[in-house]
């Protein structure tokens, strides 16, 4: 009500807009480019994610196959049990890969060099023999019988039956050489040769082997430090955030702390790693390549996401709801358990399945405290050595085998169904949590 | 008339002593000062609020009215930067004491907000939060009484009363602050504050939210923050203006409307303020 | 902008008109008495017909004024000393429109007194005529310019009035006794002073309506009373 605007009289001059065609036409001519422009990038977008999951599939599917090679296979008790004890010790540390060879010369009686002979015992897997002793243990009544077996061929031939072997290139460029593939086709003529999904990719822990290698040891060891993760940084986190927004007072102290949360949510994540080599592993003598400390420092890194997630969250929810508890006479505490938390559930679980997604996909901090090792057991516990997802792409990836290149995509498409998951997860945990109304 | 200038204006006792007390006090406030930062807010406001009225609290925004209503059951507490000085009691207890728990109160001085504020809950469950968190109502049965008292009270009963289970927020704004007030009086408070119950509600509404607390009286002493000088004028026995922190003047609701005695309260009833 | 403007400017014109209103009714009722009066005493007939025919604007004026007011009330709900000067206004515009009718019937008796003979006491009408016209002139001045000391001035005069009364009635009464034929035109003379005394009496309380609006309370004294007429006996000699 001041003087300035009671004293401001509208302007004689009345000024209309101008409705003529020419303007109009320009306007709706802008607002179509725009959004032209818009549903441009939308496509450019779609594009983008379609080349990279389909280049993804297409050269990651063939990973959920592996060829088998049919043989004949007879459990000669002159390797596996010479002196005919039937004894189980001495059927479990038989000489199987010998036996495999035997048998393997014995179904190609023509090759006789060594070299070629070599090459021969090359087409099936280096853990051929393996799998023999698991049957024979199963039923050592197998012992003297003699059986036509598939035998899981060697990643070479793997390669061959998938296409990944150029027979039209020089011998001495391919991995596969000319007397081999005449065995292979031999052996495809007569329908010996046969592929057949790969469910060791998905039960199986990493291996030198790309035929041998699975998924299953990395999946559960991100599974593990994920556990870790959530249990110390939920909690936490949210705690933080309701303290710092509902109780903490507003003075320079919490500037200062939310000053450094932020700053903390950008600092790289390598950094992380760094804090937890030096205090985890070395002040506090944890066991390295363990779940439980790669777990511990993720959640370091998650913190600042799931606090910042929290405090909008918090933000967001109505100030008359908690003036209306407070006006009832709740006190502090029952203000923010029965009303303000509730309401503020289902954005705090979006920020932290966020942050357990970032945590997902990040390799860095996890190379410093010695998850990148090459671990073939499947991790039992906490403190077992253990890899994850985006760690065993990268150890892959890194691996010269042709074999380990289907592998990686494979494994990415794991980690993406993976990533799905959370995210399903997290849009029915909301469902759950949101109001009915 | 002068006599009542001398209470509104008393800086030195005797003069609000000639006042023949026709009823002792609910609340007092007794040279309330409020300070946000370093801004004053209020500066010594005196204004008793007698019982089983209603009180109407007018005057510009900014002129500090709603500070002083959540002076009276503390929730100015909650706004760090906020600096109480002065005393207001209830009842002659200092309810600003160290001993005095604001939680209880809140439970004496109960409070309806501007805007319709019912928890995301049910009708029956915004009703039965205050009788649970404190402890008056021990069973089902008990609590079911409150809510149908409560919602009586509010003349809200007969239209909610097949839809207690649904949520509080679908009813109509009229109907969700008559909400908000039997919300507040299931708590069975002494006071209750009111701060412009009806600035989000259309005539009819707001017509239903005036018989409410002229029936309310009977129970309970109000006092009530309005824009709208009709309103103060139909709901008010007393009337208090305030201005630019100061209580300007107060006295009986037909006294200010009709001869205000300080050329402010003059203004601005009649839409002058300069 | 002063600090006594509306924020709503309509609101002031409205308040503004109201008055002019009222001033206008005023003025007319001022020369309505001045002129009854002067065509008792000159024995105008023509300039009394007038007077009664004039009265017609008045009434339309208090009608017009009436519904302003109620306008007002109803559209701008006023308060304070805006609903003061509202309800004022519809007390003073009836006051008014009783001076006016009482003008109009001074000059119904004008007409019939220029056909009766003359007697002396017709002065006498001049000059409670005169005091009743600067009564009525101060107070419409003071409501015009919301004048306190003026209102409260004027409403002390009434006494002044009263007096001429009570004595024009004893001179009037004298007549009657010395000679019957002065009778009729006497009792008019009567009335028309009676007639000028009222107005008077009306006068007086738009000038405590106008202490109503400016200050908010009723005046504190009570109504000069210096009319004894009522208690006059004059007997026969």
């Amino acid at each position: 009500m001041t003087d300035a605007i009671m004293n401001s009289k509208p302007s004689t001059e009345i000024r209309r807009p101008t409705l003529t065609g020419e303007r109009l036409k320009k306007r709706y001519a802008a607002e179509r480019r725009f959004r032209l422009y818009g549903l441009g990038s939308i496509l450019t977008a779609g594009l983008i994610l379609v080349f990279l999951v389909g280049s993804i599939t297409g050269t990651g599917y063939t990973a959920f196959l592996q060829t088998y090679i049919k043989l004949n296979i007879s459990f000669d008790a002159e390797f596996l049990d010479p002196a005919g004890t039937g004894d189980v010790a001495q059927l479990a540390s038989a000489d199987y890969g010998g036996m495999v060879k035997k048998n393997l010369r014995d179904n190609f009686p023509e090759v006789t060099s060594r070299r070629d002979k070599r090459k021969l015992y090359n087409f099936v897997s280096p853990n051929a023999g393996f799998d023999l002793r698991t049957m024979v243990i199963d039923d050592p009544s197998l012992v003297g019988q003699s059986l036509d077996l598939w035998i899981k061929a060697s990643d070479d031939i793997d390669m061959l039956t998938k296409g990944y072997v150029d027979r039209t290139l020089e011998e001495s460029n391919r991995r596969v050489s000319d007397t081999e593939l005449v065995w292979y086709d031999k052996l495809d003529s007569n329908d010996h040769i046969e592929a057949r999904i790969n469910t060791d990719f998905f039960l199986k822990a990493d291996s030198r082997e790309p035929e041998e290698a699975g998924i299953l040891g990395a999946v559960t060891g991100s599974l593990l430090t994920l556990v870790i993760t959530l249990l110390l940084s939920f909690p936490i986190g949210v705690m933080a955030a309701i303290y710092l927004e509902e109780f903490a007072p507003k003075n320079k102290w919490t500037d200062l702390i939310e000053v450094n949360i932020n700053n903390l949510a950008a600092v790289p994540s390598i950094v992380f790693g760094l804090l937890g080599l030096a205090m985890f592993l070395n002040f506090f003598g944890f066991p390295r390549s363990a779940p439980l400390v790669g777990g511990m420092v993720l959640a370091l890194m998650t913190l600042p996401t799931i606090i910042i997630a929290a405090r909008s969250a918090l933000k967001a929810v109505p100030p008359s709801i908690r003036e209306a508890a407070l006006g009832l006479g709740a006190s502090p505490l029952q203000v923010v358990t029965h009303h303000v938390l509730p309401l503020a559930m289902p954005g705090i679980l979006t920020g932290t399945i966020i942050g357990m997604a970032q945590a997902l996909g990040e390799t860095a901090p996890l190379l410093m405290i010695g998850m990148i090792a090459f671990i073939v057991d499947v991790p039992g516990g906490f403190t077992d050595p253990a890899t994850v997802l985006p760690v065993q792409i990268y150890l892959w990836a890194d691996s010269p085998e042709r074999a380990f290149v289907e592998r990686t995509s494979a494994a990415i498409m794991v980690l993406l169904a993976f990533l799905i998951f959370m995210n399903i997860l997290a849009v029915m945990l909301r469902k759950k949590f949101e109001r009915r109304w | 008339m002068s006599e009542k200038k001398k209470m509104a204006k008393s800086d030195a006792s005797p003069a609000s002593k000639e006042t023949p007390p026709s009823a002792t006090p609910k609340m007092k406030g007794d040279k309330v000062k409020v300070f946000y930062g370093e801004k004053q807010a209020l500066m010594d406001v005196d204004l008793d609020i007698k019982p089983n009225e209603v009180t109407a609290l007018i005057g510009p925004s900014g002129c500090g009215k709603s500070t002083f209503l959540r002076c009276l059951n503390r929730m100015n507490d909650v706004i760090d930067i906020c600096r109480v000085e002065g005393k207001i009691t209830l009842d002659d207890e200092d309810i600003y004491d160290s001993t005095l728990d604001p939680v209880q109160l809140r439970a004496r001085v109960g409070m309806v907000f501007q805007k319709p504020n019912p928890f995301p809950k049910s009708i029956y469950d915004n009703i039965a939060y205050g009788p649970r968190i404190h402890g008056t109502a021990q069973s089902k049965a008990d609590i079911d009484e409150i809510v149908e008292t409560s919602l009586t009270k509010a003349g809200l009963f007969g239209e909610v009363k097949d839809r207690l289970l649904e949520p509080g927020t679908g009813l109509s704004g009229g109907q969700q602050q008559r909400l908000c007030i039997a919300r507040a009086i299931a708590v069975n408070p002494e006071v209750i504050l009111m701060d412009e119950p009806c600035s989000a509600l259309d005539p009819i509404a707001t017509a239903k939210i005036e018989e409410l607390i002229d029936e309310l009286r009977e129970n309970y002493t109000i006092v009530i923050v309005t824009h709208s000088m009709q309103q103060a004028a139909r709901v008010s026995q007393r009337t208090a203006f305030f201005h630019l922190g100061e209580l300007v003047e107060v006295g009986d609701t037909e006294q200010i409307f009709t001869n205000p005695n300080d050329s402010r309260t003059q203004g601005y009833i009649t839409g002058r303020f300069g | 902008m002063s600090a006594n403007d509306h924020i709503v400017s309509s609101f002031d014109e409205d308040l503004e008109t109201l008055k002019a209103k009222i001033a206008q009714m005023g003025g007319l009722v001022e020369s309505q008495c001045e002129s009854a009066v002067r065509a008792v005493h000159r024995r105008d007939q023509t300039l009394a017909q007038r007077v009664r025919e004039a009265d017609g604007r008045i009434d339309e004026l208090e009608s017009e004024v009436e519904a302003m007011s109620l306008r007002l009330l109803a559209l701008r709900q006023p308060l304070g000393g805006d609903l003061r000067t509202v309800v004022a206004s519809l007390k003073i515009v009836s006051d008014l429109e009783r001076i006016g009718d009482y003008a109009a019937n001074i000059g119904k008796r004008a007409i019939v007194l220029s056909s009766l003979p003359e007697i002396p006491p017709a002065n006498g009408i001049l000059r409670i005529g005169g005091l009743v016209q600067s009564l009525i002139k101060d107070v419409l001045d003071a409501y015009t310019d919301d004048n306190l000391e003026l209102a409260v001035a004027a409403w002390h005069r009434d006494e002044d009035i009263d007096e001429l009364y009570t004595s024009l009635f004893r001179e009037l009464l004298t007549y009657m006794m010395e000679d019957p034929r002065n009778i009729t035109a006497s009792t008019h003379l009567l009335f028309i002073a009676k007639n000028l005394e009222r107005m008077g009496d009306h006068a007086t309380n738009i000038a405590e309506t106008v202490h109503f609006q400016i200050k908010g309370t009723k005046m504190q004294a009570d109504r000069p009373k210096g009319e004894d007429a009522s208690y006059v006996v004059t007997m026969p000699e």
